[in-house]
């Protein structure tokens, strides 16, 4: 099929100003494969923090809050002061009531994936004269392994162990370094209420955190129980995993009319981690942008610069018929084209930067840097690349659409 | 029979601002005939240039009014006079000839390609035959820009004829040539009114050209002052 005459006068400008072309088409090759390198830097790095987050916090928590002694008498009333004016924390115990209630109702909750409910005790764990105080997370390994994948951070070990063996538990490395402890080993625990147990060491992991190394150990929910001479329906925590972790808060709020305790979305509880995941995205998000805008002035460059060597040809192509709109079309056609054509490439550089930089060795427990091909990062660059072209050529065409012929014609 | 009117125009006059505020045309009133071949002479800056432009439809900014065929043509939107032009009205300019990155077929060409009247194939056999009819139809695949003025003039001339418009209007078509293209641009002119009962409006110095015409209109100081 023969191209329309439009789509011809704007393919035969391009072609006989290849140079002009090929370097407003990299202006947006450059733009667009930074762009989405930035982007895809950041949704890596931010995946990668959250998923280091949720190795040591669920996406909801449901606890029992200090309640905070109140005034007998409400100190809004009229008239009257408050009797107390120094208040205590008032709660008796932090425990659950009924905390298999709580879960079957859970259980009902779409989206939800995972519940596990949780005993943490302060302790002190004991080997000869060295001590080290920490806190133990009493759980149901099978469901806290699902939630938070312990067994992909295990050293030496294996969680299950911590099902057959009632006095098993599973440390941190940082206390089996300070303690000098190896597998199979046992250590002594004593609990913030004197009770004292003789462990087994069952495994030894190390989280991406050293200071969770050196303090947290789990153990089973019954031993828990038992550290702080409690009942079988003793939970302090319950924790909950869900589908989609950003919608954690939404969910917080959903959860609440369920219960009377407390709901914490991990976003909350990580209000630090959050606040540098948002100026990450800000200061990477505005760069990118920034250089997207270079690119698309190259653009506007190129095209202004045509419409200014072509005025005679667009008066000539006005005067035999051709409409201010037709006008528009070629030049929207030019640097759509450049736009496409800089853009694949685009695409292509960003895929080779993510590739080269994947393979970058940075040690950790990543060990290699987290960044990964995001398609919708992709569509999204590969949109707006086609887009900021089209703004960029669209503003000196219709310029040209506005040039009055017979002006040019009188010269 | 009454021979029709094609053209007309009812005192149309014409004013510039810059530098100073200057009346142009002043209360220019004719009308040309179907298959007519019109010269308009007259001194230079005498307002043949500045009344073609309104009578192209290009130039919307006058007094009076214009009519085409039995249309009233001032007052119509832009894209619709665009319409108008690409159809009914073909030019040669003055000076401006054609777009340089293109061959001299595609050149003739193009007016067609946006009428789309025609299948593409259709459009550059008539474009061979235009350019033919001019005598440079061995030029066809050069670039435009690789000829000489009036091997560029010729092929302008053939572009306004691709459409088979009826009113074909050049603003001195033959200003760039020799006497021998001169004559083939004159029978050329006589042919396509005679022949093909299109009407052309032609300004012109060249006395002998003018009296080749039907009927000569010469203007003075934005005025007619001869209408033969
Ligand atoms: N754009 C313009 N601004 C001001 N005066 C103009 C302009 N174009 C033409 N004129 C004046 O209008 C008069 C007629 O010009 P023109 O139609 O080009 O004459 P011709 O084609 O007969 O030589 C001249 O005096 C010229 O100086
Ligand atoms: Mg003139």
């Amino acid at each position: 099929m023969k191209l329309n005459v439009n789509s011809e006068i704007a393919y035969t400008h391009l072609i006989t100003r290849k140079k002009q072309t090929m370097i407003a088409a990299l202006g947006v090759t450059v733009g667009i494969g930074i762009f989405i390198f930035m982007i895809s830097l950041v949704v890596g790095f931010n995946r990668y923090s959250d998923e280091s987050l949720f190795k040591a916090a669920s996406h909801l928590r449901i606890y029992q809050d200090d309640i905070l002694s109140k005034p007998l008498i409400a100190e809004n009333k009229m008239g009257y002061t408050a009797v107390i004016v120094n208040p205590k924390i008032a709660n008796v115990s932090n425990t659950l009531i009924n905390p298999e209630k709580i879960i079957s109702d859970l259980k009902k909750q779409e989206d939800i994936v995972t519940i596990a409910p949780q005993v943490s005790v302060n302790l002190f764990y004991n080997n000869g004269t060295s001590q080290i105080n920490g806190v133990a997370s009493g759980v149901n390994i099978v469901e806290a392994n699902a939630m938070f994948n312990i067994q992909s951070t295990m050293l030496a070990g294996d969680v299950r162990n911590l099902l057959a063996t009632p006095n098993g538990i599973l440390i941190g490395v940082g206390i089996a370094e300070k303690l000098n402890l190896q597998l199979y080993d046992n250590i002594n625990i004593t609990s913030s209420i004197g009770v004292v147990k003789v462990m087994k060491v069952e495994g030894i992991f190390k989280t991406s955190n050293s200071n969770i190394d050196l303090t947290k150990s789990y153990i089973s929910l019954a031993m828990s129980q038992q550290l702080l001479h409690q009942s079988s329906s003793y939970v302090t925590d319950i924790l909950v995993n869900i589908k989609d972790p950003n919608k954690a808060p939404e969910y917080a709020k959903l959860l609440k009319n369920l219960t009377i305790y407390k709901v914490e979305d991990w976003q909350t509880a990580n209000e630090q981690s959050m606040s540098n995941k948002k100026t990450r995205q800000v200061m990477f998000g505005s760069i990118s942008l920034a250089i997207l805008l270079v690119a698309a002035f190259g653009i506007y460059n190129i095209i202004n610069m045509t419409i200014k060597e072509k005025l005679n040809d667009i008066a000539i192509l006005k005067a035999t018929g051709f409409s201010g709109k037709d006008v528009i079309n070629i030049f929207l056609k030019e640097s759509l084209i450049m736009g496409i054509i800089g853009t694949s490439f685009g695409l292509l550089m960003a895929a080779g930067l993510i590739k080269f930089v994947s393979g970058i060795y940075i040690g950790g427990d990543r060990e290699y840097f987290p960044i990964g091909f995001e398609p919708q990062i992709f569509l999204i660059g590969a949109i707006l690349g086609v887009l900021i072209t089209l703004g960029a050529g669209y503003i000196p065409a219709v310029g040209a659409a506005k040039i009055d012929p017979i002006e040019i014609f009188r010269r | 029979m009454e021979k029709q009117v094609i053209l007309k125009t009812s005192h149309i006059s014409k004013y510039f601002y810059e530098p100073v505020k200057f009346k142009a045309l002043d209360e220019v009133s004719f009308e040309v005939f179907d298959s007519e071949f019109i010269t308009l002479i007259g001194k230079s800056g005498s307002g043949k240039s500045t009344l073609l432009y309104i009578l192209s439809t290009m130039d919307t900014d006058y007094e009076g009014e214009l009519f085409i065929g039995n249309e009233k043509i001032t007052g119509q939107k832009p894209n619709y006079l665009a319409a108008i032009r690409n159809k009914n009205i073909g030019f040669v300019f003055q000076f401006h000839y054609l777009l340089p990155e293109f061959s001299c077929l595609k050149n003739v060409m193009i007016p067609a390609l946006k009428l789309g009247k025609y299948s593409h194939q259709e459009i550059e056999e008539q474009a061979y035959q235009k350019l033919e009819l001019l005598g440079i139809r061995d030029q066809a695949l050069k670039p435009a820009s690789k000829l000489s003025g009036g091997q560029q003039q010729r092929v302008a001339i053939a572009r306004a004829l691709i459409n088979q418009p009826k009113i074909i209007m050049c603003d001195e078509p033959t200003g760039n040539l020799d006497s021998k293209n001169t004559g083939i641009v004159l029978e050329t002119f006589q042919q396509l009114s005679s022949e093909f009962g299109q009407t052309i409006i032609a300004v012109t110095h060249d006395n002998d050209f003018a009296k080749a015409s039907n009927r000569i209109i010469e203007m003075a100081d934005g005025k007619i002052i001869h209408n033969l």
